[in-house]
């Protein structure tokens, strides 16, 4: 069973924003499907190989040429804020 | 209390395609900021990822290049974290399945000695955007020209017990990924980045100490530099009752120190899955074949056959084996050079590299080409002009006043062979010089050799530098023993 802390952890590594309230709901909700994920562990699957993509075929690969040109006014039209050609932040210093 | 350090180093090199590992846009270096930052790269809505033939080509290569296995199927994974120059948030990287799996390169330490050391693997990966701190006020600006660059990053084993073996792999992963052609290698611009893990133990201890992760490493010099910072900072640490915190540092390069950059409370937690916009890579064995048919002489290899073909020492082809221009310098030299292997050495590491280090360039990039200095060296060899002369005659070369043999006749500087002329010159300096001559004479024969260093210098002045040294010694020595 999951409690406060996890749940609070979950949503910080996801920046999502979780009300006081909602949180037992969370504790709830995601303990069911942690069950059904262990309840799921318990088949054997000894005989069956690991599955990356449920599609049964290799990736299909393009050649290496430029084929995009500058979109940038395009693209920073819907930028919320931009200066000399970069895209504007917040001040982030590690 | 004798300590043991242990070093893992992450390497990080931009693959020399033309277009991004998962979308068609440029990745040259120097773009205005964001021109060559594609709908996919910027992670809009409905996009899909679509891979790089020639990136999977190049890690392959590198892979053969290391001893390493090929796995037939490969898989990208999202790393999930958040950081404005990461747009969608995740990182497509590679996490169980890499494309290279275990290899090994040969070192060799300062005593000539060979180590071997392991590498873990190496993966494919997307690299991510730039965040730039001045010049926006109290904002931040993202360029993201550099977001969806190929990268492979090469993860070693922490087999490396001093910063100087640190070097060293750095130094021969360099040099690998460049003579494959699969990297420019070029460190100021962040093509070759490196992250190092550093612990220290007791010696004997079989166990490893507490690790930090040193970043911001962009030379060779900053590596060793900081790692050895790191490396006394931890034993301080320790001996002084402390415990050494896992931690990412950031080395300071202006005041030579590693500070913490973030501890292990907020370490990111990748939450690592298979990528479903992806298909799984498969890589026939014909495919790995015929790659392994194409790789170009490897440093090794070349190193041992510069040992036997032109007979050099192992210190003199390890470093002419450094990069494959300075190697394809150093070739074209010697062919030029009427059979000088030694003496090109000599020229190619000495003058040559001084003057493209003062003015920071490579040597392809050099204004005298190995077919040029192959003609002075020519000229050194056959007694056309002595060394000193010729060091005069390079620097006009490096100022492109033409060839060895232009600028000897142009200036005049063919050595003096006539003895005539030179017995002409080691007569008057002697009639010149009586106090000098005089004390030549009354010094015992171990104090002569000394003395006679004043008449050659005479000489050499009065021939503007032109005498050939051996005849005006012999001359002189003959001339004051009367």
């Amino acid at each position: 069973m999951l409690d406060k802390t996890d749940v609070e952890k979950i949503a910080w590594l996801a920046r999502l924003s979780v009300s006081e309230e909602d949180i037992p709901n969370y504790c709830r909700d995601l303990s069911n499907i942690l069950g059904l994920v262990e309840q799921m562990d318990k088949v054997d699957t000894g005989q069956v190989s690991p599955l990356a993509h449920p599609l049964e075929l290799g990736a299909r690969l393009r050649p290496d040429v430029v084929t995009e040109t500058n979109q940038r006014d395009h693209f920073q039209d819907i930028a919320p804020a931009v200066e000399s050609g970069h895209y504007l932040v917040p001040k982030v210093i590690e | 209390m004798a300590w043991e350090t242990i070093i893992g180093l992450e390497i990080h090199a931009q693959l020399a395609t033309q277009s991004k590992i998962f979308s068609g846009a440029a990745t040259a270096y120097g773009a205005e900021a964001n021109t060559q930052a594609c709908a996919v790269d910027l992670g809009l809505p409905g996009v899909l990822p679509v891979l790089n033939k020639e990136a999977v080509r190049m890690a392959i290569m590198f892979g053969l290049a290391i001893n390493a296995e090929i796995p037939s199927r490969s898989v990208f994974a999202r790393k999930n974290y958040f950081y404005p120059d990461l747009p969608k948030g995740y990182q497509i990287s590679q996490y169980e399945l890499p494309i290279v799996s275990r290899g090994s390169i040969d070192i060799t330490l300062g005593n000539g000695e060979t180590k071997t050391i392991g590498v873990t693997r190496a993966h494919l990966e997307e690299d991510a955007g730039k965040s730039v701190h001045e010049g926006f006020g109290n904002l931040t600006g993202i360029d993201l020209n550099r977001a969806g660059t190929p990268l492979i990053e090469i993860v070693s084993e922490p087999d490396m017990r001093s910063a100087k073996e640190a070097v060293a792999y750095m130094k021969k992963i360099h040099a690998i990924v460049t003579y494959l052609g699969i990297c420019d290698g070029n460190m100021q611009e962040g093509s070759f980045r490196c992250d190092a893990n550093v612990s220290v133990r007791p010696r004997g201890e079989k166990k490893f100490g507490t690790r930090t992760e040193l970043k911001n490493l962009n030379s060779f010099r900053f590596v060793e530099a900081a790692i050895n910072y790191e490396v006394e900072r931890q034993i301080d640490v320790i001996e002084s009752g402390g415990k050494v915190i896992q931690e990412t540092r950031l080395y300071d390069a202006n005041k030579n120190e590693t500070r913490s950059m973030r501890s292990k409370e907020e370490a990111n937690d990748y939450r690592y899955f298979p990528d479903p916009d992806l298909l799984p890579i498969e890589i026939e064995k014909k495919i790995i074949n015929e790659i392994k048919q194409s790789l170009p002489e490897l440093p090794d290899a070349m190193k041992r056959r510069f040992i036997e073909e032109y007979h050099l020492s192992e210190y003199d082809a390890d470093n002419l084996t450094a990069g494959p221009a300075l190697a394809l310098f150093f070739e074209t030299t010697v062919q030029h050079s009427g059979g000088e292997p030694k003496l090109s050495a000599n020229w190619v590491m000495g003058e040559v590299a001084a003057a493209l280090n003062r003015e920071n360039k490579d040597y392809n990039q050099s204004p005298i080409k190995g077919e040029m200095l192959g003609g002075l060296i020519k000229r050194i060899k056959d007694n056309t002009i002595s060394s000193n002369i010729a060091k005069e005659v390079f620097t006009a070369m490096w100022n492109g006043e033409g060839s060895a043999d232009e600028i000897i006749e142009k200036k005049g500087l063919k050595q003096v062979t006539d003895s005539d002329a030179i017995e002409k010159m080691v007569d008057e300096v002697i009639a010149e010089s009586p106090q000098q001559v005089e004390q030549y004479k009354n010094s015992p024969p171990e104090k002569q050799g000394k003395l006679i260093g004043f008449f050659v210098g005479q000489i050499m002045k009065k021939s503007k530098g032109k005498a050939n040294p051996k005849q005006v010694n012999e001359l002189l020595k003959n001339k004051l023993a009367d």
